[in-house]
């Protein structure tokens, strides 16, 4: 049997009064690609940014293969991590891409990459570099690496900050619509490298819009509606049979849309 | 006008510019030091700290310098408990006075620009280095500060040519730099328009030479700022800064 990589349970999030997740349990085993599918509003970006603390669930569970982030309860009744150096370790084996890339502006691509495995993970520079250039040649940017973000077109910049998660060796890779924020013609070019990251067998949570990259390259389509996970499995069953009829009528309009 | 005379007083005036740089650079080390900690104190959750901090910049920022110096220099020494703490030989000395006034002054803006500094830090890019597991001094070292400090530079240098500026009032605690010898060459000659013409050039090419290293820094500090590389070939080389 194949080990869980990543196993949230029963997870909970309220801002204000508006409860965003209202209880959404999720295992992930390893090499799983896992998209993440949702109306604006579902809360799947919030699901996505509880799982390395980025917010603060209220209440749930996040284990990453075999520890579990400890949480404990504020004075103020407001639940936050127990240990910030445990939350650390564990966030340097999540590898995350954002919706606006995040590149540190100040530093050019090359030292964006080597930035977090030289001073977070305190390895060898020069071993670090030279995995570095291996991995924008993967993704196709090695020529872009000593210029900075700015200079870099989003799909490119997009690349970059894959190449920055990578660089890190995460357990899991955690993608917040790596897309949206893309030129419809610059979408490829990144959906490409995440379909080779996916064929290498790497664990992958991704919330997404592209339909089709669900549906193809997926292994496990998890829908979520008002903060429930409205259906989960294979997307030949959940786009097959499987589907409720919010999942169908949600891809009958991103389909015409 | 007499530019033997102007040439004597440049000379002359020369006299006061040790002084009236001891005065620059000490307050602006010591006002930056303060600027840091009451941004601190601006930027924590801590309640009580963060009002006290935008109430120190309220009242040094709202009154005049001369105000604030005057009541240092003149005002404190009326305390017998001032006279007889462990600060007064700093207290009754005219030079720490003045510095002690710029410097708690300057403090008050300065921590304002580094404010607005830390705040402009892109959210996004602090969440990416979080994400990636980077603990909160580190995070600060490496990714808030440096982007923070490119983005205060223009507004601070504007303070720091205030403060050259400021030193002058310095002149009036009896203190000898170059704007006291400018008021006694003065009250010696009666050729006002000569000597406060050199002691204004003075200032003037000190605050040019002030300008134009920030700028240099900032230009280093700020290759992403710039187009590619090989977009334009000839930006590997500070030239064109004034163009630039």
């Amino acid at each position: 049997m194949i080990p869980v990589a990543l196993s949230v349970k029963d997870l909970r999030k309220t801002f204000g009064a508006l409860e965003v997740l209202k209880g959404i349990s999720l295992d992930a085993r390893q090499g799983d690609v896992i998209s993440i599918l949702g109306a604006s509003g579902s809360g799947k970006s919030t699901f996505l940014r509880c799982i390395n603390l980025l917010e603060t669930p209220d209440s749930g569970e996040v284990r990453l293969g075999d520890e579990v982030i400890r949480m404990r309860k504020g004075r103020d009744g407001r639940s936050g991590a127990a240990d910030r150096r445990q939350v650390d370790r564990l966030r340097a084996r999540l590898g995350m891409v954002f919706q606006n890339f995040n590149l540190w502006s100040h530093m050019t691509i090359l030292q964006n990459v080597i930035e977090a495995p030289v001073h977070v993970l305190g390895r060898p520079k020069a071993e670090c570099v030279a995995e570095a250039e291996a991995l924008l040649a993967k993704v196709g940017i090695a020529d872009k690496r000593h210029q900075y973000p700015a200079h870099l077109s989003g799909g490119q910049q997009q690349r970059a900050a894959i190449a920055r998660a990578l660089a890190m060796r995460p357990d899991v890779m955690l993608f917040d619509e790596p897309t949206s924020a893309l030129d419809p013609e610059l979408v490829g070019e990144v959906l490409r490298v995440m379909r080779t990251l996916a064929s290498e067998g790497r664990t992958m949570l991704v919330v997404t819009h592209e339909i089709g990259f669900a549906r193809d390259v997926s292994d496990r389509v998890v829908f979520l509606q008002n903060g429930l996970v409205d259906c989960d499995g294979p997307p030949a069953d959940v786009f097959g049979t499987g589907g409720s009829d919010r999942f169908k009528t949600f891809i009958a309009r991103h389909a015409t849309a | 006008m007499d530019f033997g005379f102007m040439a004597q007083t440049t000379v002359a005036l020369l006299s006061g510019l040790p002084l009236t740089l001891e005065l620059f650079v000490t307050s602006v080390l010591a006002g930056g030091v303060l600027a840091a900690l009451l941004a601190w104190m601006r930027a924590g959750r801590v309640p009580g700290l963060s009002a006290l901090a935008a109430a120190y910049v309220f009242v040094f920022r709202g009154t005049p310098l001369l105000v604030q110096l005057f009541l240092i220099y003149y005002g404190l020494s009326q305390f017998p408990e001032v006279r007889h703490s462990v600060a007064w030989p700093v207290l009754r000395d005219p030079f720490w006075c003045a510095v002690l006034a710029l410097a708690l002054n300057t403090g008050a803006y300065t921590s304002e620009i580094f404010r607005g500094a830390l705040a402009a830090v892109p959210t996004g890019q602090v969440e990416a280095a979080r994400a990636c597991g980077m603990p909160r001094l580190t995070l600060l070292r490496r990714v808030v500060l440096p982007i923070a400090l490119r983005q205060a530079l223009p507004s601070y240098a504007t303070e720091i040519i205030l403060m050259t500026k400021a030193t002058a009032l310095a002149s009036i605690v009896t203190l000898k730099e170059t704007m006291f010898v400018a008021a006694k060459l003065n009250s010696e000659t009666y050729r006002a328009i000569e000597v406060f013409l050199c002691a204004g050039a003075i200032y003037l090419v000190l605050n040019i030479a002030i300008a134009r290293a920030v700028a240099l820094l900032e230009w280093r500090l700020s290759p992403h700022l710039r187009r590619a590389p090989d977009a334009l070939p000839g930006l590997d080389t500070p030239l064109e800064l004034g163009t630039a």
